[in-house]
């Protein structure tokens, strides 16, 4: 809504001098969101003044055009002499022809700045020197017009005579502040000069003049007949006004006002309804009366019924549209957009203006549906004051007297009735309670009095202290709760009222175990050299096909949405791995090319395919119902995934480059894992999308909990990514399951360590963990640690085999090892390595 | 060197010479190899002094005591020196070798690349550690929601127009009524189903808007909501709050605004905004001085909040006969762009390293 102050100050008594930013301090104090102020005008400076035409020739130019040689007295002040005029005047050339001699004129004379910073000087033009320019509106920034000059009526508003020299601002509307507020739905009143002068004069503590000053009669049938056949249509004005000039203008202050509220001037009639609306927040509709049919009724439309709204576009209406309609069928959509078949036309002589009440919610349906946000249903849809009707019915049809010379016929129609207000009770000391800052009762009733409400003090009840029953005014259908009342209390109290308090919440328990296992496996990676990112988490099924995924895997139970932000994407992600590979593009895109990415968040694996149910509201939803809704939805788990390629460490002066690859994925999910204290197993595996020889699965007690490994060739091509790169995706809510919860500290022993080397010859399909713990169950209890310190293939080791190292380290909790009982512990193991591995001691 | 057939001289003039010789050795060698010859030479057993010791022996006895006590006294004093000699001989060879194994401190070293978390999940941690601070608790609850938890339980009801297709990403089909939430504010319904009030619970999270893609709107953002439901809450202690995390993230001299607002699930509403942090307020009404930031406002709006509605507490099986409570809520990506200026919400989702990487230090 945009508001001119000057239209304000016409209903509320501004303090003198009050600028247009001052007062939205005020309104947005009150909860009003004033966007801008814009001070309209006040790019055009310097002397712009009344002139008045003294004669001109008429000169015919080479290409084409006539130009007129005009002089013009700009008043003493500014006239140059001249010889045929005493007064002296001034010469310019002007472009244009719709002016007489004698008609004041604006005049810019050099030093003048126009709209858009246009700067005026005495110029050489067609054999001239133009001495100024007479203004046409867009050079003024009050109108799109360029087809002529202004010509300004004699009189100025106050009927004082416009002489030469003076200044045009006012006459013209030339400047105001123009206050550009977005009206959150709960207060459709503010869309109105009248709602905002109210919240204005209220917070200001100045008086504020109601415009709806006509109170709403009882039925009455004498006008245009009218029937509502339809609840959503709860009152129906409609005046007739005979006899109106249709080619009548808009006087300039009308159009300037509805231009400075961001609207068009169209035609003085449909002017007048769009000024009586910007005004009242009662939106009108004018019917060429000599274009209806019978009486007007109010009703839902039929099936296959259709309208040509006034934007020329034909609509296939639907059962909840409600609709203006006459014998011939509909001729507007309620609330929403006049037809075209009875719209007001360049003929138009005699014309019905409606003044109606439409339910918010079925105009809120019609907007959406047909998708036509208008001035009408941006007010309907969120309520307009039942009362109003009458009385802006009665201003528009005044000015269309006023203005367009018309007559208001006798008789007047008001179908249907003011709906009645529901009452609420408080406690008076519910603001105060609320809002936590002190509030008396009598200030209460004071504010809401003045907001419009209806108050009704109880006697004290000794319990209770003062009740206050309620009915708010009809234009504030949002004071329905008690603490609706609260926040309008709030509101005129002021929020900067109210004092800072920290709450003191009970003790806390900290993060719980999953979100503290979040954070050590982030501080881990982030330290290990990872980089986190956050991937939007859609996909496609074209991203599993990519990855080779086969059809029966958990990936495929796919989530889609009905409504997703691109086609291409269309379902939630199973996998994080397609967005990181995603992220890999981009970067090497951009000559990142030694990447450690990861992120860690949710995938959605498909639920039931029930629907969820919608309890009612107002109470707690049964165990049922919930527990229905939690059926229903995906299964969420949180997922940690990442991916690496190009160099995990470059090439340097102290060494050269090392590649980053699967050992870098398999180290990522043994470092997260690590990070709780979990120890992952590796075990072979072969999953999309990876590398068949090259991937493992992880394993925590028991479970498979993810894959890391290189990614498949075909996969690295499919997604055009560099080369051997590798990836990791594990299940992290079980790795933080499976991670152990501290555990014991066992005694440290102070006894001697005894060493020994292994080497164990392996066939190649024996894996390292398999020989590694059968060393360990085999070294028995004594074994404090194992490790692998040597793989060598080739020499005296047979083709399809490998040599093992291993450095085991022994020692008893109780007493220093003998050589025999060492000797004893590292033969068990490697004659259990060989049971089960085959195993075989290398001969060094 | 005296040869072996000289008998050793014990009196007082030759041991004062086999000192100052000894003395003069140890001052002359330059290294600790020419130390040791010096000292085998004064003080090994064919040594002068060694010679003249064993000579003792064979003086008679009136004479032995006092060569005896003449020897001891010498054979310490060179003891003695040489023990410092080579303590300073040593002390040069350190220093030397010290210098001389010198490295180039400023040689790159690089054992792990450059991680990073991403500023958002650093940022998340940072606010939900204010508020366990203050006995809080972090609360978290599924993406993809119940509309009944995302909209009916909050008092939006069937008619809202954030419900449509044209805000709201719905999970095929529409009528299964289930949404990718909008907001966190169902992991605050969930809290109130689940645990008796008192409740101080933060709720982080990615939220959803079918929303437009430029550099201050991404559709995928996080959000950081709270709510507080106990006996006796008011909007005081909703300003409390929020004053204390502004504080905790902009700095000690950050000035907040609430502003009347509305919002279905909360009656009081407000906006809260922090003073401009650029312009500081400067440029409001100073067409001179326009500021890009606040849009010459002086103030950003940061997030909204409020009394939680009546009507929501009963939906959650809470009396609010008995229970008050406020919530708030604001996007993480906006507090982000406020705390440490990044310019464009974009680069917070195309995933290149370098924005991950460009938040430093604790201050994160």
């Amino acid at each position: 809504m945009r508001a001119p102050l000057s239209w304000l100050a016409e209903h509320v008594d501004l303090p003198a001098g009050m600028t247009g930013r001052e007062l939205a301090e005020v309104l947005i104090r009150a909860g009003l969101e004033v966007e801008t102020v814009e001070a309209v005008g006040a790019d055009i400076s310097g002397p712009v003044v009344v002139g008045r035409i003294l004669a001109f020739v008429d000169e015919p130019q080479k290409n084409g055009k006539t130009i007129r040689w005009v002089q013009v007295d700009v008043g003493t002040e500014h006239n140059e002499p001249h010889s045929d005029y005493a007064q002296g005047c001034r010469s310019v050339v002007c472009g244009a022809h719709n002016f007489a001699v004698g008609d004041l004129v604006v005049v810019s004379l050099p030093g003048a700045v126009l709209a858009g910073g246009f700067a005026i000087a005495a110029r050489r033009t067609y054999g001239h020197v133009s001495d100024g320019m007479i203004c046409a509106e867009d050079e003024l920034g009050i109108g799109h017009d360029h087809s002529g000059i202004i010509v300004l009526p004699a009189h100025d508003g106050a009927g004082r005579a416009l002489e030469p020299g003076d200044d045009p601002a006012g006459v013209l509307h030339l400047r105001d502040d123009v206050l550009d507020i977005d009206v959150s739905p709960d207060i459709g009143y503010c869309l109105s000069i009248r709602g905002l002068a109210r919240e204005a004069g209220q917070n200001l503590g100045r008086r504020f003049t109601d415009v709806i000053d006509r109170p709403t009669p009882a039925a009455v049938a004498d006008g245009y007949p009218v029937r509502l056949d339809d609840a959503a249509c709860p009152l129906f004005v409609a005046l007739t006004v005979t006899g109106i000039h249709p080619s009548r203008p808009s006087p300039r202050w009308l159009a300037r006002r509805l231009v400075m509220a961001g609207m068009r001037s169209i035609s003085l009639a449909v002017d007048i309804t769009n000024y009586v609306m910007l005004e009242t927040g009662q939106p009108l509709h004018a019917y060429d009366a000599s274009l209806l049919n019978g009486p007007i009724v109010v009703r839902k439309a039929g099936a296959g019924e259709v309208l040509v709204t006034l934007d020329d576009v034909t609509r296939t209406l639907s059962a909840d549209d409600l609709l203006i309609t006459d014998d011939t069928g509909a001729i507007g959509l309620a609330g929403v957009m006049g037809g075209q078949s009875t719209e007001l036309r360049a003929t138009t002589t005699e014309v019905v203006v409606e003044a109606a009440n439409f339910d918010p919610v079925t105009i809120s349906h019609t907007l959406r549906r047909h998708n036509l946000p208008s001035e009408a249903s941006k007010r309907f849809h969120r309520g307009v004051d039942p009362n109003a009707a009458y009385s802006a019915a009665h201003l528009a049809a005044r000015l269309l007297v006023e203005l367009a010379g018309g007559t208001l016929a006798i008789g007047e129609t008001v179908a249907g009735e003011l709906p009645t207000m529901p009452m609420q009770t408080i406690d008076a000391g519910l603001p105060a309670a609320i809002l936590g800052v002190g509030v008396l009762a009598e200030r209460v009733v004071e504010i809401l009095r003045e907001s419009g409400c209806d108050v009704t003090v109880a006697e004290p009840d000794e319990a209770d202290g003062h009740r206050l029953a309620l009915v708010p005014p009809t234009w504030r259908p949002d004071l329905r709760d008690p603490y609706d009342y609260v926040e309008e209390v709030g509101r005129k109290v002021g929020f900067d009222q109210i004092p800072s308090v920290v709450p003191a919440a009970p003790v806390g328990r900290g993060l719980t175990r999953t979100q503290a296992g979040r954070r050590a496996i982030n501080t881990a990676l982030v330290a290990s050299g990872f980089v986190e990112l956050l991937t939007f988490p859609f996909g496609s099924a074209d991203d599993l096909d990519r990855m080779g995924v086969p059809g029966d895997d958990q990936r495929r139970a796919l989530v889609r949405l009905a409504n997703p932000l691109a086609e291409t994407q269309p379902y939630l992600r199973t996998s994080i791995l397609p967005g990181l590979f995603a992220a890999v593009n981009r970067n090497t895109s951009r000559a990142n090319d030694d990447l450690a990415l990861y992120e860690s968040g949710t995938v959605f694996l498909a639920g039931s395919g029930e629907a969820a149910p919608i309890p009612s509201v107002g109470h707690r939803p049964t165990a049922a119902e919930l527990a229905a809704i939690e059926a229903a939805l995906p299964r969420q788990p949180w997922y940690l995934a990442a991916v690496l390629c190009g160099h995990w460490r470059r090439a340097g002066w102290d060494g050269p480059a090392e590649p980053a690859g699967w050992r870098q994925a398999f180290a990522f999910a043994d470092g997260a894992a690590g990070a709780v204290g979990a120890h992952l197993e590796r075990g072979r595996a072969s999953t999309a999308p990876w590398h068949p020889g090259r991937c493992a699965e992880l394993v925590l007690g028991g479970e498979v909990i993810g894959h890391a490994g290189e990614l498949h060739p075909d996969v690295i091509r499919a997604f055009g990514l560099p080369a051997r790169t590798a990836a990791v995706e594990l299940d992290l809510d079980a790795l933080l399951r499976l991670a152990p919860d501290g555990g014991v500290i066992a005694p440290v022993s102070g006894h001697p360590v005894a060493k020994e080397d292994v080497a164990l010859v392996v066939a190649d399909s024996v894996s390292v963990a398999d020989v590694e713990r059968a060393l360990s169950d085999g070294a028995g209890e004594l074994l404090e640690s194992i490790n692998l310190f040597d793989v060598f293939t080739g020499g005296q080791v047979p083709p399809g085999h490998r040599s093992l190292a291993f450095a085991l380290r022994f020692r008893a909790s109780d007493r220093t090892l003998t050589d025999v009982e060492t000797a004893a512990a590292k033969e068990s193991a490697v004659a259990l390595a060989g049971e089960r591995c085959g195993a075989v001691l290398r001969a060094f | 060197m005296l040869g072996p057939e000289q008998p050793a001289e014990v009196s007082q003039p030759a041991v004062d010479r086999m000192v100052a010789d000894a003395l003069a050795a140890f001052a002359a060698a330059g290294s600790s190899a020419e130390l040791k010859a010096a000292r085998l030479a004064h003080t090994g057993e064919k040594s002068p002094l060694a010679l003249a010791n064993r000579a003792i022996g064979t003086l008679p006895g009136t004479e032995r005591k006092e060569a005896g006590q003449r020897l001891g006294l010498a054979r310490a004093a060179v003891q003695q020196r040489l023990a410092d000699r080579e303590g300073e001989l040593s002390a040069a060879e350190l220093a030397e070798q010290l210098v001389a194994e010198r490295i180039d401190v400023t040689l790159p070293v690089e054992i792990a690349p450059q991680g990073a978390p991403h500023p958002i999940t650093a940022l998340i941690d940072l606010m939900g550690d204010v508020f366990i601070a203050m006995g809080w608790e972090i609360a978290e609850g599924p993406q993809a929601e119940g509309e009944w938890l995302n909209f009916d339980a909050l008092n939006l009801g069937p008619d809202h127009p954030a419900r449509g297709t044209s805000d709201t990403l719905f999970v095929a089909p529409i009528d299964h009524h289930m949404v990718l939430r909008t907001h966190t504010s169902p992991v605050q319904v969930r809290t109130m189903l689940d645990r008796e009030p008192p409740i101080y619970v933060v709720c982080p999270g990615k939220v959803y808007r079918a929303d437009e893609f430029d550099a201050t709107h991404v559709p995928v953002f996080h959000q950081i909501e709270g709510l507080c439901i106990d006996k006796g809450i008011s909007l005081a202690h909703l300003k409390g709050t929020l004053d204390h995390l502004a504080k905790a993230m902009f700095g000690d001299d950050i000035e907040t605004r609430m502003r009347p607002h509305y919002f279905p699930f909360t009656e009081p509403s407000a906006e809260v905004d922090l003073q401009c942090f650029v312009c500081h307020g400067a440029s409001v009404g100073n067409p001179d001085a326009p500021c890009r930031t606040c849009k010459s406002q002086g103030w950003i709006e940061w997030g909204g909040c409020g009394v939680v509605n009546p009507r929501v507490l009963l939906s959650c099986g809470i009396d609010p006969e008995v229970y008050s409570g406020f919530a708030f809520g604001m996007g993480i990506e906006r507090t982000l762009m406020f705390r440490n200026n990044a310019a464009d919400m974009r680069d917070m989702v195309e995933g290149d390293v370098r924005f991950s990487r460009s938040l430093k230090g604790m201050a994160r």
